[in-house]
């Protein structure tokens, strides 16, 4: 492997070939080649910076000098100064502001500092192994506190005070779940642990179980104290195994402490917790299911009431929060009700954790406090939309929630503002769509999964979900009708009010949302049989454009099926009734005259 | 555990270990070591720098694994906290880029710039990808 002393990195991204960063990357492999420095000097070609305002875009690393609006007749300047001298072009040169440039710390970056973190406190902190690290940042001091100092009632008191609601999808408010249970009178209780977590792109709470393990312990012993329990379990995945891993070692560490276990901190409290592993259906992480997965029964849910509260796990009263809800628990109890309920808005308190993905610069893990707008998440700590591409959706909620769009982009993110906006807070899912995704296609997507998850007990879910998906089948390979988006619209309608689950009574909810909020896209499949995103490929052609065509036969070389044809010299076209919309062709044209519509 | 009075002298036994601020008094380097990181190959990153540690006799320095930092896309993420100095987040890690930093850095005193976050309008520019020609 050849050690380069400096790279540079010129931008292939559309923005900035369309200002002549080829011109730029053509002429510094000239200049480079010319000064002997190609043993030394590294040109890389690399993807959009999303700084297309600011380009053609030249970045010289190690310096990481950033250069903007660079044109061809600066390049011999930039290879004699700063490749060759080490000076870099000052002329050129970005001027940043104070925090950009080479920072030292992740903690300096917008990304960060508009974030809370809660109940991520102590991932990325503390060694999810060592429970001496947990101790030492007060981990098992809430445990301590509420054994020695607090009343069960007291405990719940505080819950309710600080506002806390469920964060596994529902948003119940926690303190009163804790007390309806505590209230059921029975010989034993049990609290459960939800890390279920089955919505397609969401990785909280294994964030959390990786990251912080002894914070779900000492918050499942803590609500063991509260409703009278002595036994919990934690239901995860077994496809998480870095988290089952983790929580193993936890709990034999918190054994070995006593602070699991028999007679904890010498008060007469016992409390343990065992680990249940489920197989990964997406309707196990409904409460119901998630018991009958427990008990040892096929994973499907049971009418309610009864309540878990009242009759749940074995019959017995049972608790059930979720893995982040439980994250939030110790620190409310250290650090005060009055504090936790200072942050967020008035009916959704403290943080919530996203996972950001999709069509956003910065995909990661952020947690942020209730009532910031959508805008400030994904532009402010997302960096936006990459490629310069312009944003058209975002979803949360996951396969339950539904579609948000530009104009709600100021919308504060509370459970009863997302809802009553047709999608929901969920658990935590946010994924953006920019204007190369077809909302369809989305919806398409979400109900196939749904439609595969449903468990089968109730015929609106199992058969009405297929029936959906067929007619959204039909549509994206241009068979629809204008009555099909009715028809959409009143299965929709009728499967979320006649299912017995929270899977069925959601599953619509992405197609409802998507059919309220881009209608026109649906119109535009069914009535001019077009995908305005270009993405269905039923719908989609692949056309030469005459003026652009120089006649170099490039494409025709390319196509599998021969269905290009014409004079080298002259315009080729593409016989629509040969080909098969594979794309080889699209990329080859050197002088971009095909285009797919 | 008997008593509270115990978890105090752990909790204070090991505060210096997990202290982010500046009055530590050891050198503490964290790996992100969640599946995220895992996958972008944190483990022969943990390693090399446990390895380099080893090798140059270094006291006072701890090495742990360390949860999600959140920038999934950096990853592997390995952050130093030098005592007196503030913490220093290094992306992209890999093995022989974890033993520069364990001797520039840890031992030399330099952080190593050019493996820091490089921003440039609120934009992390480190993760560029390279298009093929
Ligand atoms: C289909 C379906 C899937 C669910 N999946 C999860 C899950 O993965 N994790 C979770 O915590 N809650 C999930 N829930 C919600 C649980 O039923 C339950 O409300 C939650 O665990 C309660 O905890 P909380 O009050 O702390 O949010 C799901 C619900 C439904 C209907
Ligand atoms: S709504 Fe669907 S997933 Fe829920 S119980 Fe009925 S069939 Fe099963
Ligand atoms: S899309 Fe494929 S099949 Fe159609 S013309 Fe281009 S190369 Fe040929
Ligand atoms: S195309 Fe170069 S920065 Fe976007």
């Amino acid at each position: 492997m050849a050690f380069y002393r400096s790279q540079v990195l010129i931008c292939g991204g559309t923005g900035c070939t369309s200002s002549d960063s080829m011109k730029i990357l053509e002429k510094f492999h000239e200049e480079v080649k010319k000064n002997n420095l190609e043993e030394e000097i590294e040109i890389v070609r690399t993807g959009c910076f999303g700084l297309c305002e600011l380009g053609p875009v030249v970045i010289v690393y190690p310096e990481g000098a950033f250069y903007s609006r660079v044109q061809v007749s600066d390049v011999e300047e930039i290879v004699a100064e700063h490749l060759i001298k080490g000076r870099p072009v000052t002329r050129l040169l970005y001027t940043e502001s104070v925090e950009e440039g080479r920072i030292k710390s992740l903690n300096e970056t917008g990304f960060y500092k508009k974030q809370e973190r809660i109940a991520l406190r102590n991932c990325g902190v503390i060694d999810p192994e060592n429970i001496d690290e947990y101790i030492a940042v007060d981990g098992y001091k809430a445990l301590a506190k509420v054994l020695t100092t607090m009343t069960p009632e007291q405990v719940i008191e505080e819950v309710k005070k600080s506002g806390l609601r469920g964060r596994g999808g529902g948003g119940f408010p926690t303190g009163l779940k804790w007390e309806f249970t505590a209230k059921s009178k029975a010989d034993q209780k049990y609290v459960l642990c939800n890390a279920d977590e089955g919505d397609p792109g969401a990785f909280m709470d294994r964030s959390v179980l990786e990251g912080d393990p002894h914070s779900v312990l000492e918050a499942m012993a803590i609500a063991g104290y509260a409703i009278g329990a002595n036994q919990g379990y934690i239901y995860v995945r077994a496809e998480y195994p870095i988290a089952v891993e983790r929580l193993k070692v936890a709990i034999k560490q918190a054994r070995e402490y006593g602070l699991l276990g028999k007679n904890i901190f010498g008060t007469g409290f016992s409390f343990d917790v065992e680990i249940r592993l489920g197989a990964g259906a997406f309707v196990c992480g409904e409460e119901t299911a998630l018991m009958n997965s427990i008990e040892g029964r096929r994973g499907m849910p049971n009418p309610k009431p009864p309540f878990p509260a009242q009759s749940g796990l074995w019959e017995k009263p049972t608790l059930i929060n979720n893995v982040e809800t439980y994250a939030n628990v110790p620190a409310i109890i250290v650090r005060g009700a009055d504090w936790f309920a200072s942050k967020g808005t008035e009916k959704s308190k403290g943080t919530k954790v996203f996972a950001l993905g999709g069509k956003i610069t910065n995909t990661g893990l952020v947690e942020v406090p209730m009532g910031i707008s959508l805008r400030e998440v994904i532009y402010e700590i997302g960096g936006g939309i990459p490629n310069g591409k312009k944003f058209k959706a975002v979803q949360t909620g996951g396969p339950s929630g539904g579609c948000l769009t530009e104009e709600h982009l100021d919308t504060p993110i509370e459970y009863d503002t997302l809802t009553a906006l047709g999608s929901m807070m969920g658990s935590g899912g946010m994924i953006v769509m920019d204007e190369d995704n077809c909302m369809v296609d989305v919806a398409r997507f979400y109900l196939d999964f749904t439609r595969d998850e449903s468990c089968g007990k109730c015929t609106p879910c199992r058969i009405g979900t297929k029936r959906m998906l067929e007619i959204l089948d039909r549509i994206v390979e241009g068979k629809g009708t204008l009555e099909d988006l009715d028809k959409l619209e009143e299965l929709g309608n009728q499967i979320k009010a006649a299912s017995l689950c929270g899977l069925g009574q959601t599953a619509p909810n992405p197609v409802l949302s998507t059919l309220k909020h881009f209608r026109h896209e649906y119109e535009a499949h069914v009535i001019d049989k077009k995908c305005p995103a270009g993405v269905c490929q039923a719908l989609l052609q692949y056309t030469i454009i005459e003026e652009k065509c120089k006649g170099c036969s490039l494409c025709a070389r390319q196509c599998p099926v021969n269905a290009i044809s014409g004079q080298v010299k002259n315009p080729y076209v593409i016989d629509q009734d040969k080909c098969i919309k594979c794309g080889a062709c699209l990329d080859k044209c050197p002088f971009k005259a095909i285009v797919k519509k | 555990m008997k008593s509270i009075q115990e978890l105090e002298e752990i909790r204070k036994r090991t505060l210096d270990r997990v202290n982010q601020r500046t009055d530590r008094t050891t050198t503490r380097i964290v790996v992100g070591m969640a599946t995220c990181g895992i996958a972008a190959g944190a483990r022969p990153v943990l390693l090399a720098i446990m390895e380099e540690v080893e090798k140059l006799g270094l006291s006072d320095v701890t090495v742990a694994q360390t949860g999600c930092i959140g920038l999934c896309k950096m990853e592997p993420i390995v952050e130093v906290i030098r005592p007196g100095e503030k913490k220093v987040t290094y992306v992209k890690m890999d093995a022989d880029k974890a033993r520069r930093i364990v001797n520039e850095h840890v031992v030399g005193g330099k952080v190593v710039d050019e493996y820091t976050l490089h921003i440039v309008q609120g934009k992390m520019l480190n993760d560029y990808k390279v298009e093929k020609e």
